[in-house]
């Protein structure tokens, strides 16, 4: 038979390499800062750049580390395995080039779009709508040129690690298209599709499967490949990696609702995804011990080598996370877990151990190999793995502390009925640990400098192997399946077919879990009390948007005794349907504020509070907002939002539109006026500030209309 | 638009869970008579596919 030559292409690996490592230390980097900036408000630096606030800050930090890092990771990951799995270069250079300097293009508006306020509003799809658009024709870019490479293959079987990438890149799509559902209002600003319930749910539908199909699946892709490389063994039982694959892609996709658990979203649906979370354990386990007993016989490599080191903490921080998760889920840990810093260890498990470690050990395998060389100090990356693991433990231990204490504070009653502690006593008492979280974050980012200067000693003292030349036979065009196969082989040789099951098994989960919701009338009883946002509230809450208040403060309080004696009635799903998009928030660094309107009505203490958050509540670790005492209201967009907002269904009255000013104008005298005779405070009526505490005024006001009714 | 207007019920939707658990057990056990007939020698040919890049 004779052998085809071909080259495989270096260059791209070695250039999204180099991106996962820079944007993998500015995104850590502003996580640190963040980090630093919730346990001392001063470096918010409000008074200067506004744009640098922590509500600005964490989307950039988090999105860095998802898209940018990881997503470089993977994309490092794909372009390096398929080629040599599949026996062939990729389909397209020109394709290949695209995809890595689109997918910086997109990093870099991210990032600037984000501190300029730019932001949907929803947990990591905060991006707006014209980079909405830019993602999905990149994606598209990617999968064009991977699926040509797997149709021009010389292998006809398709590793599993390759499944994995596929099911990823289809199930992100379908992910980032249903999620993205949004009307834009102009450049820059659009409003959710859905609104409320529907939206929350969608929301972390999407939010939990980005962990799934981002964050692990490409990743396990990347450790089928690189762990067997790197153990020089294949994996422990391929027959387990294909169950491995197939369960867990069926069962996350069902698993969001878990973020919802106490909250007003349907209860069947919050049922749902505990019981597939709980599931998710044997495929994860599954997997994790697939990828440790790999290494079976080879444990005394592990003591030298230290790729294998960061593989294996890796592979153990995935399996940590992956019993931690489903434990979430069950509703009384999640009672304590959710608005606390638990859920942020949590992440933190995934990210630094499973996502950073392995991508550092593949990159201690990759770059060598790149440049024909050895690493330059196997001792400085002992170093690094040492020095990260202890980072590892300080960011998580504080914040498990944390929220178990913060939990234990924000239950307590005295004998009397009251509640014991304050939210400023328990914000107090937790500073400390944002610190040590601070240090422990820094120590990890230490190691990713250490990696960075070893790399790129090594990279200096070899020459980089642009191509590597490759032969293997092209592929037979009669294929004669081996006796007793059935018809994995069937499946296994047809890439197509493989992503269109993928589909319909995600697909699956998706329709099961978000249909009922959006048809079902009786899973969002309407409340006749609750009327849409004025025109002043709904700029208020643009700019509560555009300032990432929900980084730190929810708007869903829970059917919880210390969470109704604290901040008011319990929600109801009624109360969001004209809140396109939903902020019910994941965290509460600061107080609840669904029933704002109704704990704290007063303009004055707003306005105060909102300039300086230390007068009215000192302790307070929140940033001042000096600039929305300057900035004017958008009038201008009162129009197109009004608009925009009937067209969702959104009850204003027809025509509505043109006379929308003058009632923003009019309530916004009431509150200038009620400032300049509670306090003889004098700030013109069309400043932000007057729009932010019209909206914080009429947070969770409706319900109480309809008690006096 | 409102979606919750296309319809107004669904009933029973309280099976969902129970089809939900039914459609994973039928396709787990789908998923296991599947790999354990694969033939011996070629998953193990397939399982070695990353490491004989060198070899051809």
């Amino acid at each position: 038979m004779s052998l085809d030559k071909f080259y495989y292409d270096n260059k791209l690996p070695k250039l999204f390499a180099i991106a996962c490592i820079f944007w993998g230390a500015v995104g850590m980097l502003l996580g640190v800062i963040a980090a630093f900036q919730l346990a001392f408000p001063v470096l918010n630096f409000s008074e200067y750049f506004p744009h640098l606030a922590f509500g600005r800050l964490r989307p950039v930090h988090t999105n860095a580390v998802i898209f940018a890092f990881v997503g470089n990771g993977i994309f490092t990951g794909v372009y390096y395995a398929i080629p040599r799995l599949l026996k062939t270069p990729m389909w397209s250079k020109k394709l290949g080039n695209i995809h890595f300097w689109g997918w910086q293009f997109i990093i870099v508006c991210a990032a600037v779009s984000l501190l300029m306020g730019f932001t949907t509003g929803k947990e990591y799809a905060e991006l707006e709508w014209p980079i909405d658009i830019l993602i999905t024709l990149i994606w598209v870019v990617f999968g064009i040129n991977m699926f040509a490479t797997i149709i021009t293959r010389r292998e006809r079987h398709l590793y599993v690690a390759i499944w994995f990438f596929i099911a990823s890149w289809v199930t992100v799509a379908m992910l980032h298209i249903v999620n993205s559902f949004e009307i834009p209002v102009s450049f820059m600003k659009s409003y959710s599709w859905y609104a409320g319930v529907q939206d929350a749910l969608v929301q972390w539908w999407y939010g939990h499967n980005a962990v799934a199909f981002f964050l692990t699946t490409p990743y396990l892709g990347l450790m089928y490949y690189f762990l067997p490389k790197a153990a020089d063994r294949p994996v422990y039982s391929y027959r387990l990696s294909i169950v491995h694959f197939w369960s867990l892609i069926f069962l996350y996709i069902w698993a969001g609702p878990h973020h919802l658990l106490y909250t007003a979203l349907p209860d069947w649906a919050q049922s749902l995804g505990t019981a597939f979370s709980i599931m998710l354990i044997l495929p994860s386990w599954g997997g994790m011990l697939n990828g440790l007993f790999t290494l079976r016989g080879a444990w005394d490599k592990v003591r030298e080598d230290p790729v294998l080191k960061f593989f294996v903490v890796a592979v153990t921080c995935y399996g940590m996370s992956t019993f931690e998760g489903p434990m979430l889920s069950l509703k009384n840990v999640n009672a304590i877990s959710h608005y606390s810093d638990w859920t942020v260890a949590h992440v933190h498990i995934g990210a630094l151990g499973w996502n950073g470690f392995l991508t550092f050990g593949m990159m201690y395998w990759l770059i060598p190999k790149l440049f024909k060389t050895k690493l330059y100090s196997i001792k400085l990356a002992a170093t690094h793995f040492w020095i990260g693991t202890l980072g590892i433990l300080l960011y998580a231990i504080p914040m498990y502390w944390s929220a178990f204490r913060s939990y234990f504070m924000m239950k307590a009653f005295t004998p009397e009925g009251q509640l014991q502690y304050t939210f400023i006593d328990i914000v107090q008492t937790v500073t400390p640990f944002y610190i040590m979280r601070a240090v422990g974050g820094t120590i990890f980012l230490v190691g990713v400098i250490i990696m960075i200067y070893n790399l790129i000693k090594t990279a200096k003292q070899g020459s980089f192997l642009a191509t590597e030349e490759a032969e293997a036979p092209a592929l037979e065009k009669e294929y004669r399946a081996p006796a007793n196969s059935i018809w994995h082989s069937f499946i296994e040789r047809k890439p197509i077919l493989l992503l269109v099951l993928s589909l319909v098994v995600v697909g699956i989960g998706g329709i099961i879990e978000l249909v009922p919701t959006f048809l079902v009338k009786e899973n969002i009883p309407t409340i006749a009390s609750v009327k849409p946002y004025t025109p002043l509230e709904l700029q208020g809450r643009d700019i509560y948007i555009r300032e990432g208040c929900y980084n730190c403060h929810s708007q869903m309080i829970r059917p919880f005794r210390y969470e109704v004696k604290r901040y008011g009635e319990y929600s109801k799903a009624g109360e969001f349907v004209y809140d396109h998009p939903f902020q019910w928030g994941s965290k509460r660094t600061g107080p609840d504020l669904a029933r704002e309107g109704v704990n704290q009505p007063s303009a004055v203490w707003h306005f105060n509070h909102m300039l300086e958050p230390t007068l009215t509540s000192p302790g307070s670790v929140m940033p001042p907002y000096p600039s929305l005492y300057e900035n004017d209201i958008d009038v201008a967009s009162t129009n197109s939002k009004i608009h925009a907002m009937r067209k969702m269904g959104v009850p204003y009255p027809e025509g509505y539109e043109a006379e929308a000013n003058n009632d923003l104008m009019k309530q916004a005298e009431t509150i200038a006026n009620e400032l300049r005779e509670g306090k003889k405070i004098k700030i013109a009526s069309n400043k932000e500030i007057i729009a932010m505490i019209a909206y914080l005024k009429r947070l969770g006001t409706d319900i109480n209309l309809e008690k006096k009714q | 638009m409102k979606f919750s207007t296309y319809l107004e019920k669904i009933a029973g939707v309280s099976i969902y869970p129970v089809v939900s658990l039914v459609m994973f057990v039928a396709f787990f056990a789908i998923v296991t008579f599947w790999i354990y007939s694969i033939d011996k020698n070629e998953i193990e040919r397939i399982g070695n596919l990353p490491l004989d890049d060198k070899k051809n």
